[in-house]
């Protein structure tokens, strides 16, 4: 099964405001953004377990002209709490590369 | 055609004089910029007190104050000293005019102040004006209190009204950062979307263009399009670079909720000029019942921090282990010597080189690392404590075995004292907006008088 990892060419997530974090996949091709953005393990449900985020709240969004699903989740403490280990969340999308996908 | 020059993204992150130069040489009819955000966390905010340094400010005054005085065009700051404080925009304020004494000009500056006081937005809560954003709760007095400074986010109006009285600089305190480069062409007459559209894409400077680290970007705003084009010539801005950037730091792509109204792109058309220049289309303004986001944060607990480094292949071997154990062993130590229950305070271990950023232990199979970084981090309510706490641990951080009977080691630690009172810990306590009738009510207008080169200034409002 492939990884997300290897279906993007790119990954990276950062904080949107103090109270959000948003993740931006970066399909590697059509073939791949075609093949994948709707994989069930893309999906608020795998976010929310994966992140600790509500569930309800979590935005997925496909943006086609740029090969993006963007994923923005609320984060389960404010930026800046005091067991804050990732001011940016710039390092966030790592647990991503190797989410599996369902989808051939 | 209305150009705004864009020279970065965040004034003190350095720019070149030239780039600025051959920015103007274009034609532009204002300089804009912001100074702010809340990126780097609470501490600024609460604490009223600039990220960037005093000398990196001054860097990037020190071009454009001259440069926008010798060009005629306004130079328009906003979130001035990060946070948009009124301490933020008096510091701004201090370093503007040292800037134009030694070029020796007298700008007309005008300051925008749009911090709130508490008893204000207690009563606007009172009112029922002020609603939450996801995920936050409802408003509480408790809230309002636990904030050192409260700021409004201000629009494009306060920016207007500062202009249309003459402004030669504007220095603003908290403000959207799309405002601050979409006040001139708005109040010139440009279509509110590409107006607001066009400051999205250049808000972050060359963050929209192929290499962002090449300096800044300027816009020009037509009656049914607007372009983007980067200042240095070996840079280039494509459809592809700026419309991605709608997804920087952005909840949705394709739209954005502004003081008034609403932005939304979903059917703007990006189109390249030339290699350099792109050309944007389609994008629409919705308004809305004029709201100000509300930001406020206040300091709680306090923290001390001490660091060890570990290359011993055995306790590497078992991190998670060592880590349970030295974990209860700590906590043991501060109920045995301090009296302290838990609640009452928190220890937390991080294992950089591990588990340091993720709080997980990584995967199974993941190798053995050949250093980690152990940070000890103490909470407890007073700053004394915390250091309490941290010397009582002290022994056993630096020296805690692996196993029972095994000789003391001593983890490898490179200060003396060994322990980093680090301060308060800040947190962000409102995330709402509060609606009003005039975009003006919660913003305050404030003139700047000084001599180009003797004499203090006075401020009058």
């Amino acid at each position: 099964m492939p990884r997300l990892g290897d279906v993007c060419r790119h990954i990276r997530s950062k904080n949107a405001g103090p109270f959000w974090i948003t993740v931006d996949l970066f399909f590697r091709d059509d073939e791949s953004y075609r093949s994948y953005k709707d994989d069930p393990n893309i999906s608020a449900r795998c976010f929310a377990k994966l992140y600790g985020a509500d569930e309800s709240l979590i935005k997925l969004i496909q943006v086609d002209s740029l090969r993006v699903v963007k994923v923005s989740y609320p984060r389960p403490k404010p930026q800046g709490w005091q067991g804050e280990r990732d001011m940016h969340a710039g390092q966030q999308y790592v647990s991503l590369l190797d989410v599996e996908l369902a989808a051939a | 055609m209305i150009t705004i020059l864009v020279p970065t993204g965040a004034l003190g992150a350095g720019m070149t004089a030239a780039q600025v130069e051959r920015g103007i040489s274009l034609g532009v009819d204002a300089i804009a910029c912001d100074a702010g955000s809340t990126d780097s966390g609470p501490s600024y905010l609460a604490r009223g007190v600039s990220k960037v340094s005093r000398e990196a400010i001054k860097h990037d005054l020190g071009i454009l104050i001259p440069a926008a005085f010798k060009a005629g065009v306004p130079l328009i700051i906003g979130s001035c000293g990060t946070a948009g404080t009124d301490s933020g925009v008096d510091w701004t304020r201090d370093i503007a005019i040292e800037v134009a004494r030694e070029n020796q000009i007298a700008p007309k500056i005008a300051l925008l102040y749009s911090e709130q006081e508490k008893l204000k937005i207690k009563q606007q809560c009172a009112e029922g004006k002020i609603s939450p954003l996801a995920p936050s709760p409802s408003l509480t007095e408790a809230a309002i209190d636990d904030c050192n400074h409260i700021v409004a986010l201000m629009g494009v109006e306060p920016y207007i009204d500062a202009l249309q009285q003459g402004a030669d600089i504007i220095l603003g305190g908290r403000t959207t950062d799309t405002a601050v480069l979409c006040c001139v062409p708005i109040m010139r007459g440009a279509p509110a979307g590409l107006s607001w559209h066009a400051a999205k894409i250049t808000e972050c400077g060359g963050l929209c263009s192929v290499n962002p680290r090449e300096g800044g970007v300027l816009f020009r705003i037509g009656s049914d399009h607007f372009e983007v084009e980067p200042l240095n010539l070996a840079n280039s801005c494509t459809p592809y670079t700026v419309s991605s950037h709608m997804l920087y730091e952005n909840s949705d792509p394709f739209v954005l909720v502004e003081p008034g109204g609403i932005l939304d792109v979903s059917d703007a058309v990006y189109e390249a000029v030339d290699d350099r220049i792109t050309r944007v289309s389609g994008s629409r303004w919705n308004k809305r019942p004029y709201t100000m986001k509300l930001e406020g944060a206040g300091g709680g607990a306090f923290q001390t921090i001490m660091f060890i480094g570990i290359r011993d292949p055995k306790v590497l071997a078992s991190l998670e282990l060592f880590e349970t154990r030295m974990l209860a062993d700590l906590h043991k130590r501060v109920e045995t010597a301090i009296g302290l229950h838990a609640g009452e305070y928190d220890i937390s271990l991080r294992f950089y080189g591990w588990s340091g950023v993720s709080g997980q232990p990584p995967p199974a199979g993941t190798p053995t690392p050949s250093e980690v970084g152990v940070m000890f981090v103490a909470t407890a309510e007073t700053q004394e404590m915390a250091t309490r706490i941290a010397k009582t641990c002290n022994p056993r951080f630096f020296h805690f075995p692996l196993d029972r009977g095994m000789e003391l080691p001593s983890y490898a630690f490179p200060f003396s004292p060994a322990e980093i009172e680090r301060g308060q810990v800040y947190a962000f306590n409102l995330n709402h907006v509060v609606a009003v009738d005039d975009p003006l009510e919660l913003t305050r207008l404030v003139w700047v008088e000084f001599a180009a080169t003797t004499g203090r200034e006075a401020a009058h409002a």
